[in-house]
């Protein structure tokens, strides 16, 4: 059976537009409310990634740090978030979920352990953010053999030779970083020139489909709109934290913002 | 796992940078590769390059003032009555501790790769204040992160980093302590990778800055192996060397030229911060057996839930307010080349009230834990024992907090 990540690719290029990819923290602000902020958002996403909160991010910036901390301070584990994965799948099998975070609480979770409860989850791909090539390449390999995608980052400093050696060993998806930045940052680059590092490194294995992720928000995405599949994370964090502070339903207001975005490649 | 001989110990990790096959390696963002493959290839060969070395010593000899004095206690040797006490004042250095040597290395290393913009982490304030002396010293611009709660505690230190006209960042998130700083420092890094140098304020983060801190402060041991061999003709039968330890960069360079030495004949006592006796939040890693997991980059101890996150820390020390230790130290610990024990908040107080008491010496909160456990086992050992105790930092910093403990005649006295 084919992974859901690589039909979700297939049929938003029958569609003539990027995939669109969404961001939001597990636990954030509540168990039950990030359940249905995902709920709301998968009929216009068509790839779910999913933050594991971590208290020490060394590459988020402070939308996703403020979604995180607000995630652990309500007590969110490893295991509830499995169970908001489990909850998604029983209301909609068919869309895919990446886990997105840090090795550590992998490590700590035993990455067996951790791989085989991703398994029975749901979770169809995982970005580790602090785990680069070579240092993944065991984990990368326990991946493939549970059908479970794992996601190399290619940055803007990574050199060619490494980008050729990372593609080579890398499962059908990637994810480009735009600029250098953390999350959240303003796109500080132009657009022509994130495509042009972009189509450089498709032509490397055009069959790999490459998304594009950091600094992108409803302003910027439909400028990008060539690429295989869009990420847009901080900016839907913010949304969630502008809602909060205004006493706003974060589940319509994101709701509506995925939307949006989702016209804008349409 | 095995330490080998003649092999200095920041070197001795494998291809990906791993001590002891587990501990340290470079769990970083992509974007952070590059940077760091760069700065690896240029330490590696500055390391070995005469040029540079004469060129570090001469700075070291120079500007950071070496060597330090490698002096004895004699009033508290009478009054321990049972091993003779020294101390190597490190806080002679310029600027105060030993943070002036790795900060001075980095912006050696800064200068030679053409980056305009220093950037680094500070918890007690010494590792930014030094970082702030040298940049300036060398031309760079310095961009200094620190925890809200470390700005409120060692203001002494933030006026001079200010003062050296170095950017002072507060750090809110977290703790808003030292561990914070270190990764939003980590974090402006990648954002920033293209134009600015990082330099990590201890032997902790992705493995080449273990290395470059660690082959930094070594200047400490090469100093006091040669005042040892002047005072005694020989390395002593029986030497003890006590050194604090936060981040790992005091001790690991106290110790790093007496690696090969027995342990029989040369100990190392690491000392950890045990924090208030009272709570259970401590910054001791290796004391009280954390389990091995990935903070800043490296797989090292570190205190953290069953989940992975990591753990608040409590000392009275900014200092050793951290909650992993560098790869180095586990690698020390596991090989048991070192022992590991802690000193809590109290201790650490209940030394200084009583080094100040008899010396013309007035350490810092950090070395304070390392002179209580010297002061306590050195009771029990014998008069040719020699015993050496790191006071790497002066109290001069901590002054608010030594008045609001013990009153003001602790502060004005000396
Ligand atoms: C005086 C002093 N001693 C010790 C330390 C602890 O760091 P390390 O273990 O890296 O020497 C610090 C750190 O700021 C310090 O300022």
């Amino acid at each position: 059976m084919l992974n859901p990540i690589s039909v979700a690719f297939k049929k938003a290029k029958a569609e003539n537009r990027p995939a669109l990819l969404t961001y939001t923290v597990a636990g954030d602000s509540s168990k039950k409310q990030s359940l249905n902020i995902l709920k709301s958002i998968s009929k216009n996403a068509d790839i779910l990634e999913v933050g594991v909160p971590h208290n020490t991010p060394v590459a988020d910036g402070s939308q996703i740090q403020t979604s995180a901390y607000r995630a652990i301070k309500k007590g969110i584990k490893l295991n509830d978030i499995f169970k908001i994965v489990r909850d998604f799948k029983k209301f909609d099998k068919s869309k895919p979920i990446i886990l997105m975070g840090y090795y550590n609480m992998i490590f700590q979770y035993g990455d067996n352990n951790f791989l085989n409860k991703c398994k029975t989850s749901g979770v169809n791909g995982l970005i580790v953010v602090d785990l680069p090539w070579p240092e993944n390449k065991d984990f990368a390999k326990k991946c493939k053999k549970k059908s479970i995608y794992f996601i190399q980052l290619l940055s803007p400093t990574t050199t060619s030779k490494r980008l050729k050696k990372i593609i080579k060993n890398s499962h059908p998806m990637n994810y480009f970083i735009s600029m250098l930045s953390t999350t959240g940052g303003k796109l500080k680059v132009s657009s022509k020139e994130i495509l042009k590092n972009y189509n450089m490194i498709k032509k490397i294995n055009p069959k790999k489909e490459i998304v594009i992720g950091f600094g992108i928000t409803d302003k910027t995405i439909g400028k990008l709109k060539s690429a295989d599949g869009l990420v847009v994370g901080s900016a839907i964090c913010k949304e969630i934290t502008r809602s909060l502070n205004s006493r706003q339903n974060p589940v319509t207001n994101v709701s509506r913002l995925v939307r949006k975005l989702k016209n804008k490649i349409k | 796992m095995k330490l080998k001989k003649r092999v200095p110990v920041i070197d001795q990790g494998n291809s990906l940078g791993f001590w002891g096959g587990k501990f340290g390696g470079n769990f970083v963002p992509e974007t952070l590769k590059k940077p760091i493959e760069d700065l690896e290839i240029l330490f590696n060969k500055l390391k070995k390059d005469r040029k540079f070395i004469n060129e570090r010593d001469k700075y070291f000899k120079d500007w950071v003032g070496s060597p330090t004095r490698f002096i004895k206690l004699e009033n508290l040797t009478n009054h321990i009555n049972g091993a003779q006490i020294w101390s190597k004042v490190v806080s002679d250095a310029n600027g105060g501790a030993h943070k002036i040597y790795n900060a001075t290395v980095h912006c050696l290393l800064a200068k030679r790769s053409g980056k305009k913009i220093i950037c680094g982490d500070t918890g007690a304030g010494y590792a930014g204040k030094m970082l702030s002396m040298a940049a300036k010293k060398f031309g760079l611009k310095c961009k200094i992160f620190m925890g809200a709660k470390d700005i409120a505690r060692q203001q002494p230190n933030v006026k001079a980093m200010k003062k050296n006209g170095a950017e002072v960042i507060p750090v809110y998130s977290g703790s808003q302590t030292l561990v914070d700083a270190v990764s939003e420092c980590m974090r402006f890094w990648v954002a920033n990778c293209d134009t600015t140098a990082m330099c990590v304020g201890s032997t902790v983060g992705p493995a080449v800055f273990v290395r470059i801190c660690g082959w930094s402060t070594s200047q400490i041991s090469r100093e006091l192996k040669a005042q040892l061999i002047d005072e005694f003709g020989s390395i002593p039968k029986k030497l003890k060397l006590y050194n604090c330890v936060g981040g790992g960069s005091s001790s690991f360079g106290f110790w790093n030229e007496f690696m090969d030495y027995d342990k029989r004949q040369v100990e190392f006592i690491g000392v950890e911060a045990g924090g208030p006796k009272k709570s259970k939040k401590h910054a001791a890693p290796l004391t009280y057996g954390s389990k091995i997991g990935i903070l800043h980059g490296a797989a090292q101890y570190v205190n953290q839930n069953s989940d992975g996150q990591i753990e608040e820390t409590e000392s009275i020390s900014a200092g050793l307010d951290y909650p992993g230790i560098s790869p180095l130290h586990c690698f020390l610990k596991d090989t048991k080349r070192a022992r590991y024990t802690a000193a809590s908040d109290e201790e650490a107080l209940s030394a200084y009230k009583l080094v100040t008491k008899f010396e013309k010496l007035r350490p810092s909160l950090e070395p304070s834990h390392a002179f209580f456990v010297a002061l306590k086992e050195a009771k029990k050992l014998s008069k040719d024992t020699v015993v050496v105790i790191n006071s790497c930092g002066d109290a001069y910093k901590d002054r608010g907090i030594l008045e609001k403990r013990l009153g003001k005649k602790y502060v004005k006295s000396n």
